[in-house]
């Protein structure tokens, strides 16, 4: 099998799980997950440390965004643990699971936004992260200080200058921006993002992910992403992880690697 | 030389079961005819008297048009009392009777019940049942439109958040939102432009039906459309169902223009 780098090259949720967990952001241990028959995930292992961009890639079906979705229980994993920002996401209650999910940003690759809404409010919905209640359901009910914090994570992504638009007459890059703008108006000590930029053209691919990488080194933020695009991941990637078969089959630093030691992901 | 492509069968062949369904749905209908003893005879022998009472209608007796105006206006705003006061109860109601938003398998059953109940059972029904128990007058009347219209919209409201694209549901739960946020900032604005239209529809709908539920004494016009039959004063009869035409034409009109913009 052709693995570029040996596992050990980079940290893994493998040891006393206390000590890993202070360490790192995010910890998965033999997290397991099938569809009905078809197995997704086989005992995958992984710890990223704080402050690591970390991308996963593997052919469709490997597993990455139900790994994803797993480390947040937004779908419920069969057997294993998963530890983020310290506490144990499997053994969460809902409440708890609710507090959680408010410190990780989540950017998906659909954008999520609502349609009908503005680009300000639905920035906005990400401070429902923090405050229950209408006040951050509509930009029009918002709180001054709410609506300014938007408008700035707007600024951030270069849109304010959009903010009344309706986010189903955005472009698809636009709206990407957005959803980043929402990730950020949450405070978020980890971001996550499932193929970011898939359903963008090369070249707003390549502005949408600059602009999103820069600004999660700026505040300092965990990032784990999926994508398909090799050159991403080396890019902006401190490490990259591959999946296939619902395994870890390459675990290693970006740096150590080229394009042609992943293309036997894909094979 | 290829042998020439040949075209599949315009029909299928009925299955045996296909078949005797048929036949039996067939069977029902011709008998439902024969039980109601509807015949082109008595269409026939019908059309003088209706001819008559058309007679007697002509010219619309108008003296008494400021009252049928009075009550008009009653009958709308019963409609629009009604529908109004069924719609807010309909989506706390329809947000239990959806599966994906509805807390729990048994509260979206009983919502589900709840509101296939008010459907079922007819508008006038229920304005029988509040007429005894608020008295006649346009209270019964507005009672019986509002849970009726929860029935109807109920149903429609539910069907429409659950065909809502569910990204932006998942986005705001992946952010730690709660359980109503996530109702009313991604499911509410997507499922938006149906609710108008439905509640508009249920608006008309209320508008024909508070005619109807004056002939039980439950206010509006009804009543007077009663006792100008009753009195065979058909020139006023003529009246009040011009009346009522008008109003019905005017809030279809006026409900379409809306949808359109909207949609």
């Amino acid at each position: 099998m052709a693995i570029a780098l040996p596992l050990e090259a980079t940290p893994t949720a493998a040891g006393d799980p206390a000590a890993v967990a202070a360490l790192h952001d995010l910890t998965v241990q033999g997290l397991t997950k099938a569809f009905g028959a078809r197995p997704v995930l086989r005992g995958v292992d992984l710890a990223v440390p704080r402050g690591q961009a970390v991308a996963l890639i593997g052919a469709n079906g490997a597993g990455k965004s139900t790994l994803l979705r797993c480390c947040l229980r937004l779908i419920e994993p069969d057997l294993g643990q998963v530890g983020l920002l310290g506490e144990g996401v499997t053994s969460l209650r809902r409440s708890g699971l609710r507090r959680l999910r408010a410190r990780v940003g989540f950017v998906f690759q659909r954008h999520n936004l609502v349609g009908r809404s503005s680009a300000l409010t639905n920035v906005l919905h990400g401070g429902q992260a923090r405050h229950d209640g209408p006040l951050y359901w509509l930009q029009s009910l918002a709180p001054p200080a709410a609506r300014t914090e938007a408008m700035r994570c707007l600024d951030r992504v270069g849109l304010a200058d959009l903010a009344l638009q309706r986010a189903d007459r955005l472009s698809g890059g636009q709206s990407q921006r957005v959803a980043i703008a929402r990730a950020l108006m949450q405070r978020p000590e980890l971001v996550m993002a499932d193929e970011p930029v898939a359903s963008l053209d090369p070249s707003a691919g390549e502005e949408v992910m600059d602009l999103f990488v820069q600004l999660i080194r700026e505040e300092g933020l965990t990032l784990v992403f999926t994508s398909h695009n090799l050159e991403h991941a080396l890019a902006y990637a401190d490490r990259v992880v591959a999946l296939k078969d619902g395994r870890i089959v390459l675990d290693a630093p970006s740096s150590a690697l080229a394009a042609r030691d992943l293309a036997f992901v894909y094979g | 030389m290829a042998s020439p492509l040949q075209s599949p069968d315009r029909f299928e062949r009925p299955s045996v079961v296909t078949f005797l369904a048929g036949a039996i749905a067939l069977a029902v209908v011709v008998h439902a005819f024969s039980a109601v003893g509807i015949s082109p005879v008595r269409l026939m022998e019908g059309i003088p008297s209706i001819g008559r009472i058309l007679g007697q209608m002509m010219p619309p007796d108008l003296t008494r048009l400021p009252q049928i105006g009075s009550a008009l206006l009653e009958t709308f705003q019963m409609a629009l009392v009604g529908t109004t006061i069924g719609v807010a109860l309909s989506l706390p109601m329809a947000i239990l009777a959806t599966r994906t938003l509805s807390p729990h398998p048994l509260a979206y059953h009983a919502a589900r019940a709840v509101i296939s109940f008010c459907r079922t059972v007819p508008d006038l029904v229920w304005a029988l049942l509040f007429v005894i128990a608020v008295g006649l007058g346009p209270v019964a009347g507005t009672l019986a439109i509002a849970v009726d219209c929860v029935g109807f919209c109920g149903r429609f409201f539910a069907e429409a958040m659950e065909e809502t694209d569910p990204g932006p549901r998942e986005a705001l739960t992946a952010l730690g939102a709660s359980r109503t946020g996530v109702v009313f900032s991604a499911v509410v604005p997507q499922a938006m432009p149906s609710f108008i239209a439905t509640a508009l529809f249920a608006l008309e709908k209320a508008t024909r039906s508070s005619v109807v539920l004056g002939l039980v004494g439950a206010g509006g016009v009804g009543i007077e459309l009663k006792v100008a039959m009753d009195l065979f004063s058909y020139d006023l009869a003529a009246t009040i169902i011009l009346a009522v035409f008008a109003l019905v034409v005017v809030v279809e009109q006026v409900g379409a223009r809306l949808r359109a913009r909207i949609l």
